[in-house]
């Protein structure tokens, strides 16, 4: 039988210069699910996006194929007429986009939007239409079809909106789906439900799937064959199983390798009592309150952290891990000082060893200062935290400046030393940031942190941006600096396989609250939250024989009230923090 | 429901705004020295004509213009009875003009509504053109359709208008005999409301509504072009052509509607840029608004007078900001909803 869906030969490049997509063939079948895998720039999703005709403007397809075998026979996508090409769209390919937040219409109904799939490819009318819409919501796990069939984008959470995008995509009943990173952009809980989700209706449905992703973890949960692009072309295609378990190619084989993974076999564990604590937050809570607009009703409280507790040791990584919700970077940006935690709670600073423990929130001007010289922070997002009108050499000496440290030419000769050290040369000073990838840009903002001598050093996310042989880099790095410099740091992320590797100590956090805490190996070897159980089972591994266990995320990531009995919370008020053995706290009831 | 609880909440800070605005219109007004009284009695006294003195220490007198300033205020606005009692603003009473020796209602009372009317036209005008326009220079971005419509509307907006409207005239008159000057035949002036009227003042608006209206539509233009242009580069865009919508289709419903929003915002903007636009092209078209009124006003110290025309303004400018936020209300579920629970 001949394939579903084929490309042959396709080339694309945007005009004139070299192919960003070079030669590239595939097929796969009916029912099939194949993984399109490679970092940004490698063409994957251009390719898919050619399928469609919704290629940038200036790119051009230089050459080859991409063949559809319909009822009445196959099409060549990229030959028909306009017309014909809309009667494909939505209707026998569909497609679902990265960014749930913004590929919905944000003022129009989502039922609408939905129904709208039926009315534009001759499907039923009226009822009948809003009948198989709502029918569709029920499919993909809306608990309240008729009340989402009323909503708007923005009244559902992010997981939400993508269900409403797959159920945009199935509506039609398409041959073939293409999911263009459907779960890069949601929490790791949220994208195990959605891929199981998926992968429940592709087998209901007998649809095929295209999924675009950089993620082996997300491959090897879901796709029976593979493509593998690198800068436009195909490296390896095949079976995902031997691929991923015994890649032929080098650049697979370092794609595999870079991706983090929780580690395989449990390290003994000795933690001894923390000596030295270079930072401590102490029972830190933030309320904020919420403004109703109207004026009238009460202002609704945000528990954005609740007592929270923790000590960083000197020359350590204490890591705070948590979805979107969860507090982390409320709690790192009290640690600070940049915001004032709620009365009764206290951060405490060391300098040094056996130093006076200083009050982040109550320095006078002179002692904050030095604060602000020994404590520094990398922030998540390399694009927009480097001024794109600063040299890099400006954004560097500006601290120093700030501090009045130094004259210009020793501030110079820092900044070249920094650069030395984050893997930059001296001469890409004079430089401005567009000049820079985005693990390079990275690295120019550690060093930029880097150049106040500090001692404690907060990472909000430094690698969520960046891709995965990237963000392996970005990570020796700053394993290379800690020793280095005999830095701490305080490292926020969302990713427990990035933490795995980094961290000396490990904070849960789910809505506000720590969970559980102990280090890398006893929390991953031994968790006991339910919350963390589902947060390592949801992790996607970048192996075949180990697939996301749907029901421990479901369970731990949902309500308080589906956990065990051991952990539940007594009307709102969350079990004590209880040491089950030392270095390793969970919250529960003993 | 919410709606009209938005609707009476707007409404009562609308008339709050009009309170604070009439007490700053009544300072400025005042922050000239003397008044209009007061300069007409040295110049009377001057000049050796005693009659004229009795009648103004009579006005004097009769518009409380002898009491401390806080007190004008109040028997102006209608807060505090004056020599007849409440007479005010609020009661209806908009004052007197000691240069017209008239009552300020008489003066304006036509050429309150041919400014309404003018401006109405106007915005009209404006809508009309900037919105296919606008919408068209995105949807062909960066073609001749684009270039044309930039390069024609930065001419719209540094043309003077008083320049557009003789320019106007002229060619006007001369190619399509259009009428010069005014809003309608002189011989329909105080004549009855009549179809031949109606067709006299219409034709008459042509050629003012364009001049004032241009440079609006022109800048409102170039302003939903961009804004056109910054909608069609979201995924939601890509979304609905995935989808299989057809091109012209996807703009209205997608792109169309979220840009939409600012261009519904500036009604308020509009409105008192036109009034205030137009009193230079009012007077050289010879247009029967108040817009001469008020630089006449102005210039004499006419003090009710220009207090009024300035009020009227104002209170255009509120009623064109209130309609823009209900009309924001209506339009945009995110402000609608704010705060309903998922």
């Amino acid at each position: 039988m001949s394939a579903l869906f084929a490309v042959n030969n396709l080339s694309i490049s945007f005009a004139g210069s070299t192919p960003v997509v070079n030669d590239v063939s595939f097929a796969l079948q009916a029912g099939e699910t194949l993984a399109l895998v490679g970092e940004s720039g490698s063409g994957k999703t251009l390719t898919c996006r050619a399928a469609l005709g919704i290629l940038p403007r200036t790119a051009k397809i230089t050459s080859g194929q991409i063949n559809l075998r319909l009822d009445q026979g196959p099409v060549d996508l990229l030959r028909l007429d306009k017309r014909s090409l809309r009667d494909i769209r939505g209707n026998h390919v569909s497609m679902i986009f990265q960014e749930p937040m913004r590929s919905l219409s944000p003022l129009h109904r989502i039922g609408n939007q939905v129904v709208e799939v039926l009315h534009l490819h001759g499907g039923p009318m009226g009822a009948k239409a809003r009948q198989k819409v709502l029918d569709v919501f029920e499919q993909v796990g809306f608990p309240d079809p008729e009340r989402t069939y009323r909503s708007y984008p923005f009244e559902l959470s992010g997981g939400m909106r993508q269900r409403a995008m797959i159920a945009m995509a199935m509506v039609a009943r398409p041959k073939l789906m293409i999911a263009d990173e459907p779960t890069t952009a949601l929490d790791v809980t949220t994208q195990a439900q959605v891929l199981g989700l998926m992968k429940d209706l592709q087998q209901q449905t007998g649809m095929a799937m295209i999924l675009v992703t950089h993620d082996l973890g997300v491959v090897a949960n879901m796709a029976e064959k593979v493509v593998v692009m690198h800068k436009g072309s195909v490296m390896e295609a095949g079976d995902a199983a031997p691929i991923l378990d015994a890649p032929a190619h080098p650049y697979t084989r370092a794609l595999i390798n870079a991706a983090p993974r929780i580690p395989e076999a449990p390290t003994p564990v000795t933690t001894q009592p923390k000596e030295d604590v270079i930072l401590e937050l102490k029972s830190v809570a933030k309320t904020y309150k919420l403004r109703s607009g109207r004026g009238w009703s009460a202002p609704q409280m945000v528990h954005a952290c609740r007592g929270v507790d923790l000590a960083l040791e000197r020359g350590k990584t204490l890591a705070i891990v948590g979805e979107s919700g969860s507090g982390k970077t409320t709690a790192a940006r009290i640690a600070l000082g940049a915001e004032l935690p709620d009365p009764g709670g206290q951060v405490l600073f060391r300098s040094a060893a056996g130093a006076d423990a200083l009050p982040v929130h109550a320095m006078d001007h002179a002692t904050r200062l030095k604060f602000q010289r020994e404590a520094q922070m990398v922030f998540q997002d390399p694009y927009s935290s480097l001024s794109p009108r600063m040299r890099i050499q400006d954004a560097l000496t500006e601290p120093l400046e700030i501090h009045e440290i130094g004259d210009r030419s020793s501030r110079r000769e820092k900044a070249a030393d920094l650069l030395r050290l984050v893997g930059l040369g001296p001469d890409m000073m004079l430089r401005y940031p567009h000049a820079f990838s985005g693990g390079q840009r990275q690295r120019l903002s550690i060093a930029r942190a880097l150049m106040l001598d500090p001692k404690l050093v907060v990472c909000d996310e430094p690698t969520s941006a960046l891709d995965v042989s990237v963000q392996e880099q970005i990570l020796l790095l700053l394993e290379e600096i800690r020793e280095h410099k005999k830095l701490s740091y305080l490292f926020i992320s969302h990713d427990l396989a990035v933490v795995a590797r980094i961290a000396d100590e490990v904070a849960v956090m789910r809505r506000g609250l720590v969970v559980e805490q102990a280090t890398p190996a006893e929390l991953f070897y031994n968790p006991q939250h339910p919350y963390t159980k589902a947060l390592i089972a949801a992790q996607p591994e970048p192996e075949i024989g180990r697939p996301i266990n749907l029901k421990l995320v479901a369970q731990g990531a949902g309500e308080p009230g589906s956990w065990p009995e051991a952990f539940r919370f007594a009307a709102n008020d969350a079990p004590p923090l209880i040491q089950l053995k030392p270095g390793h706290k969970v919250r529960c009831h003993v | 429901m919410q709606i009209l609880r938005y609707a009476l909440y707007r409404f009562a800070t609308m008339l709050l705004t009009l309170w604070v605005v009439s007490i700053l219109i009544f300072i400025i007004i005042n922050l000239p020295p003397g008044d209009y009284l007061s300069n007409q009695i040295a110049e009377l006294q001057a000049s050796g004509q005693s009659a004229g003195v009795a009648k103004a220490e009579f006005l004097r007198k009769e518009y409380a213009l002898d009491r401390p300033l806080w007190q004008q205020y109040l028997i102006w606005a209608g807060f505090m009875p004056g020599p007849h009692g409440f007479s005010g603003l609020i009661q209806g009473n908009f004052g007197w003009s000691f240069e017209f020796d008239a009552p300020v209602a008489d003066i304006v009372g036509d050429s309150l509504w041919m400014t309404v009317m003018v401006n109405l036209a106007a915005v009209l005008f404006v809508y009309l053109v900037a919105l296919p326009l606008g919408v068209l220079a995105a949807a062909r971005a960066r073609t001749w359709v684009d270039y044309t419509s930039a390069f024609v509307g930065y001419l719209g907006l540094a043309t003077p208008n008083f320049l557009l409207a003789l320019v106007l005239f002229y060619y006007g008159h001369k190619h399509l005999n259009l009428p010069i000057g005014g809003l309608m035949d002189p011989i329909y002036e105080n004549a009855p409301m009549s179809w031949d009227k109606v067709k006299s003042i219409l034709l008459h608006l042509i050629v003012p509504t364009f001049v004032i209206g241009t440079s609006g539509a022109s800048a409102m233009m170039q302003r939903l072009r961009a804004n056109m242009l910054d909608e069609l580069g979201k995924p939601y865009v890509e979304t609905a052509i995935a989808k299989g919508m057809p091109p012209r289709r996807m703009l209205m419903k997608y792109p169309l509607r979220v840009a939409f929003n600012p261009f519904v915002a500036d009604i308020g903007n509009l409105l008192p840029s036109m009034v205030s636009g137009s009193v230079l092209v009012s007077v050289v078209l010879g247009l029967q608004t108040i817009g001469p009124d008020l630089l006449q006003a102005l210039k004499s110290q006419d003090m009710f007078l220009s207090a009024f025309v300035l009020m009227f303004v104002a209170l255009l400018t509120l009623i064109g900001t209130m309609i823009s936020d209900v009309l924001l209300v209506l339009l945009d579920p995110r402000i609608r909803y704010e705060g309903r629970k998922a």
